[in-house]
């Protein structure tokens, strides 16, 4: 592009990148290893109001109270609402596109009170609805990341 | 009540494009903040100190305060910089306005800017979201707002085809507005058509990327009149960010952190019915649907009577209560400066200098601001001063 | 006056300043430097009416950094809440006029950091425009190194002078609990520390830190006679040029600024006699002696000989950083917190190990961009 007969430059940052290595914490790492090991979801139990957590984190908010006490999540539950993603854009995890379309899900597995987010296998995208049955599909390796996960189904 | 009374006094927006590759971010922060200057008849040597936000990933510049010196004038000058995502622009409205009411400044330059251009706008808002939790299914804003969309569709029983009705609401009143970037009308017909992005929104009903910026001045009741013939008094903020899990949030809710912050604004105001004591209102509605449920949550009609206020063309110019006569977001969205355009533009309003996309009489302006985990901002602005 | 004499510092809280802190998320830092200061309060959440967070998206790998830890400073309570992206200084301020707009009556001010999680060189060249500046690879270490290069040229300053800030303030920070690193060293040691940016040895340069603080400023009558209100005097902030080129980078006119507007406020004439103690940013032992210039404690180029008299030490004149300062725990963002929190510490006599005697005046500092670029000047009294 030009503009009064000068070439309007722009500067690629091309192979730029800013590592991180993000902290998962105490509470998350519990979750993430019972995943791992024992195909296992947990929640946390506050002890004011009594809201079941997952994934797990040390304060609920609405309470600003600390919670200790862990309870077992099913692996099952229910989509509490989702969409499905058409567009194509960067995932900045990966520096690519990211393949697409794909089911993004708000879970409410068994046991719990906030929505655990994950993948949901659309292949019979009618029934991929609001209040739909889910189960997690876990996958053979697993590393203790979210993706030891490979996703939900529906089981309806 | 505020120790010092404070009024937005001048204000300055660039001509919104979505790539502007004749200036650079300091370049287009320096544009906003002149013409804010030449609205107020002020000079840089008028201001005392300034305020300045975006999202650092959208151009991944560190410490913009002490980037952007050029740009907002601020050379030897105390500059400060808020963010909070989406809400940037409301919380750099909001920080200008402590600024002069705590008497410590009388005349401060609220600046928000953003240059969508330079990024992937949605891997960037990607990076806003926790990495171990959110980032592998979030696909950003367009994602987390389709999720919602479809519970309020679900529960209340809306369709697509009334969520289509705020796109072409605020299309056609974005041609009243030089500024904005999309102005071009729109039909039901072409929002249904448009390409599906994320069930149930589809491209026409959301917000473009955009390159601009805004500047607003805010000045102490001793300089506000001398500045501004009718300047546009600030009656009360507020700004509610309750959540920071995705899946913590109450998707059936409508809004809940606008529910807590219009009910908070409105107990500090004195205002009891919205629909009727409010003449305008610019809302940061990122997307079509927003401008069903999250009216809902400003307390403009009962739990999913939304559309038949939207098909009964209350919020259009001209009716009881017009909603972003500038065209809003689903016409112009350069983010960090997107919630305080909206409260520029209620400003505008309350000054009287709106132009073609002026609502006549307008004396009390509501703007508010939308981001991060589904938290909300709102102002409200009169002709009147505080008691 | 400007109405901050109604303003008092009523509680702090602090994590100790590490290298890693592979236990806690940013949350978890927050809640623990929260749950602190409103116990140093005698307070509860419920006490408190509006929030300002602070952090950097840089630093934090992710946009909107503060979303983080909403959560675990009380923003789940739906209360009014904010964030400053820079040093906790500069938010303190914000949270400050948050009280005196009328608006609020008690502001907690939080900040976190975690500089283990990421590459400082990274990070820090992000600060650099990316036209002109970045590419040539410009980060905080090698910026630092051109400018106490300039520094020592211009006002004859040695290689020396500046390591003896590294040796004191290290000395000092062997008696505070919270320290990152204790442990002493000698003028030799410095001096023979790895070269890291010449003329910059290691033992010039602040460590890598994890870290969070908070504190909670009150504007409520009654929190003047509260056991710990510590009465803030004066605050001012400025910037200066961006464009390193732009600076003479020998001295710094944009602290002098905001010095001038926090003594003004203060009404200190002469801050070398009338502060009792300072707690400055020295992200670098040269800074230190640069900052004692803007600061006015001495004039310009009598940064050196002010160390060489001693006139900072625990036992001199005037001691600076008897916390340890930045060179012993450098957790950005809460850097300057923290500095807020040593001065109001050493004026409530509750320093501990490192508390000077007699303390009615202390001055706190923070920094935001490269070399100094914009400084927060604090003056908190009794
Ligand atoms: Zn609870």
């Amino acid at each position: 592009m030009t503009n009064q007969g000068v070439d309007l430059l722009t500067i690629n940052s091309g192979e730029a990148e800013q590592p991180f290595c993000y902290t998962v914490g105490l509470e998350g790492s519990k979750f993430l290893t019972e995943i791992r090991d024992n195909k296992r979801f947990v929640g946390i139990k506050c002890p004011k109001c009594g809201k079941v957590y997952v994934p797990p984190r040390k304060v609920c908010g609405p309470c600003f109270t600390e919670m200790t006490e862990w309870v077992p999540v099913k692996d099952e539950g229910y989509l509490h609402s989702y969409t499905i993603l058409r567009f194509a854009f960067l995932d900045p995890e990966t520096g690519k596109e990211k393949p697409v379309p794909y089911g993004y899900a708000f879970i409410r597995l068994d046991g719990a009170d906030t929505d655990f987010q994950h993948y949901v296998e659309i292949k019979d995208e009618k029934k991929v609805k609001i209040g739909a049955r889910v189960r997690a599909v876990f996958e053979e390796k697993r590393a203790g990341k979210i993706t030891d996960v490979k996703h939900f189904v529906v089981i309806d | 009540m505020a120790k010092e009374k404070t009024a937005i006094v001048a204000t300055g927006q660039t001509h919104h494009r979505s790539s502007r590759l004749d200036v650079n971010g300091i370049e287009l922060i320096h544009e906003a903040v002149t013409r804010c200057l030449e609205d107020g008849e002020l000079t840089i040597d008028d201001i005392d100190a300034v305020v300045i936000g975006n999202m650092d990933h959208f151009e991944g510049i560190n410490y913009v305060d002490t980037w952007s010196i050029d740009g907002s004038g601020a050379f030897m000058k105390p500059i400060i910089k808020v963010t909070t995502g989406g809400t940037t622009g409301s919380t750099v409205g909001h920080c200008g306005y402590h600024l002069v009411a705590s008497g410590m400044f009388d005349k401060v330059l609220a600046i928000g800017w953003e240059k969508n251009s330079e990024s992937d706008t949605t891997a960037a808002i990607t990076t806003a979201f926790d990495p171990i939790w959110d980032r592998l299914v979030f696909a950003g804003a367009i994602s987390g707002l389709a999720v919602e969309a479809m519970a309020y569709m679900v529960k209340y029983g809306a369709t697509e085809k009334d969520a289509a009705r705020v796109a072409v609401r605020d299309r056609k009143h974005a041609t009243n507005n030089p500024y904005a970037q999309l102005r071009k009308e729109v039909s039901i017909e072409d929002v249904m058509n448009s390409p599906m992005l994320s069930d149930p929104i589809k491209l026409l009903d959301v917000c473009p990327r955009t390159d601009g910026a805004c500047a607003v001045v805010f000045a102490s009741e001793q300089y506000a009149e001398k500045i501004c013939d009718r300047p546009a008094w600030i009656h009360g903020i507020s700004a509610k960010h309750p959540y920071n899990y995705l899946g913590d949030y109450d998707w059936e809710d409508r809004l809940p952190s606008m529910q807590m912050a219009s009910k908070e604004l409105y107990a500090k105001a004195g205002i009891k019915e919205p629909l009727k004591e409010i003449d305008v209102m610019e809302l940061y509605l990122p997307y079509s649907c927003a401008g069903l449920s999250w009216i809902e949550a400003l307390g403009l009609c009962g739990p999913g009577q939304a559309p038949k206020l939207l098909w009964d063309g209350v919020t259009d110019m001209g009716g009881e209560l017009p909603i972003n006569p500038s065209g809003g977001v689903i016409a112009t969205n350069c983010i960090g400066a997107t919630a305080l355009l909206r409260i520029s533009e209620a400003a505008v309003q309350v000054m009287g200098r709106g132009g073609k996309r002026q609502v006549p009489d307008v004396n009390t302006a509501l703007a508010s601001g939308f981001g991060g985990c589904f938290w909300s901002d709102v102002t409200l602005l009169k002709s009147t001063k505080p008691k | 006056m400007n109405g901050v004499e109604d303003i008092t510092i009523i509680g702090v809280g602090q994590t100790a300043i590490e290298r890693e802190k592979p236990a806690d998320t940013f949350a978890d830092m927050a809640y623990e430097a929260v749950t602190k200061a409103l116990d140093d309060a005698g307070m509860s959440i419920d006490d408190i009416d509006n929030i300002v967070t602070t952090s950097n998206d840089f630093w934090d790998g992710r946009t909107i950094s503060s979303m983080a830890v909403n959560d675990a400073v009380g923003a789940g309570l739906g209360k009014n809440i904010t964030t400053v992206e820079g040093d906790g200084t500069f938010s303190a301020f914000y949270g400050m006029c948050r009280i005196l707009s009328g608006s609020y009556k008690n502001s907690l001010i939080v900040t976190h950091v975690k500089g283990s999680i990421s590459d400082n060189i990274h990070i820090t060249n992000g600060i650099f425009d990316p036209i002109y500046m970045r590419p040539i690879g410009l980060d905080s270490l090698n910026t630092a190194a051109l400018q106490m290069r300039r520094y020592m040229a211009k006002y004859g300053i040695s290689e020396e002078q500046c390591a003896k800030v590294s040796v004191k303030n290290h000395a000092n920070a062997l008696k505070n609990p919270y320290a990152q690193i204790k442990k002493t060293f000698t003028l030799e040691d410095v001096m023979d520390s790895r070269l890291i940016a010449d003329p910059l040895k290691l033992l010039d340069c602040s460590p890598i830190s994890d870290g969070a603080a908070a504190v909670i400023i009150s504007g409520e009558e009654s929190a003047k006679k509260h056991k710990n209100a510590v009465k803030v005097r004066g605050v001012g902030y400025c910037a200066d040029a961006y464009f390193l080129g732009d600076r003479d980078l020998a001295d710094a006119n944009a602290l002098d600024m905001a010095a001038s507007r926090a003594y003004e406020s203060a009404e200190i004439v002469d801050p070398l006699s009338e502060i009792d103690v300072a707690e400055v940013y020295d992200a670098f032992s040269y800074m230190e002696l640069m900052w004692y210039e803007g600061l006015g404690f001495c004039a310009p180029g009598g940064g050196g000989k002010l160390i060489d008299r001693g006139v900072t030490e625990m036992d001199g004149k005037l001691p600076v950083n008897p916390s340890g300062g930045l060179l012993s725990g450098h957790p950005v963002i809460t850097g300057g917190l923290i500095r807020l929190i040593e001065a109001c510490l050493q004026v409530r006599g509750d320093a501990g190990d490192h508390q000077v005697k007699g303390v009615k005046t202390a001055l706190a500092h923070g920094v935001n961009g490269a070399c100094g670029q914009s400084h927060c000047v604090w003056i908190v009294g009794r």
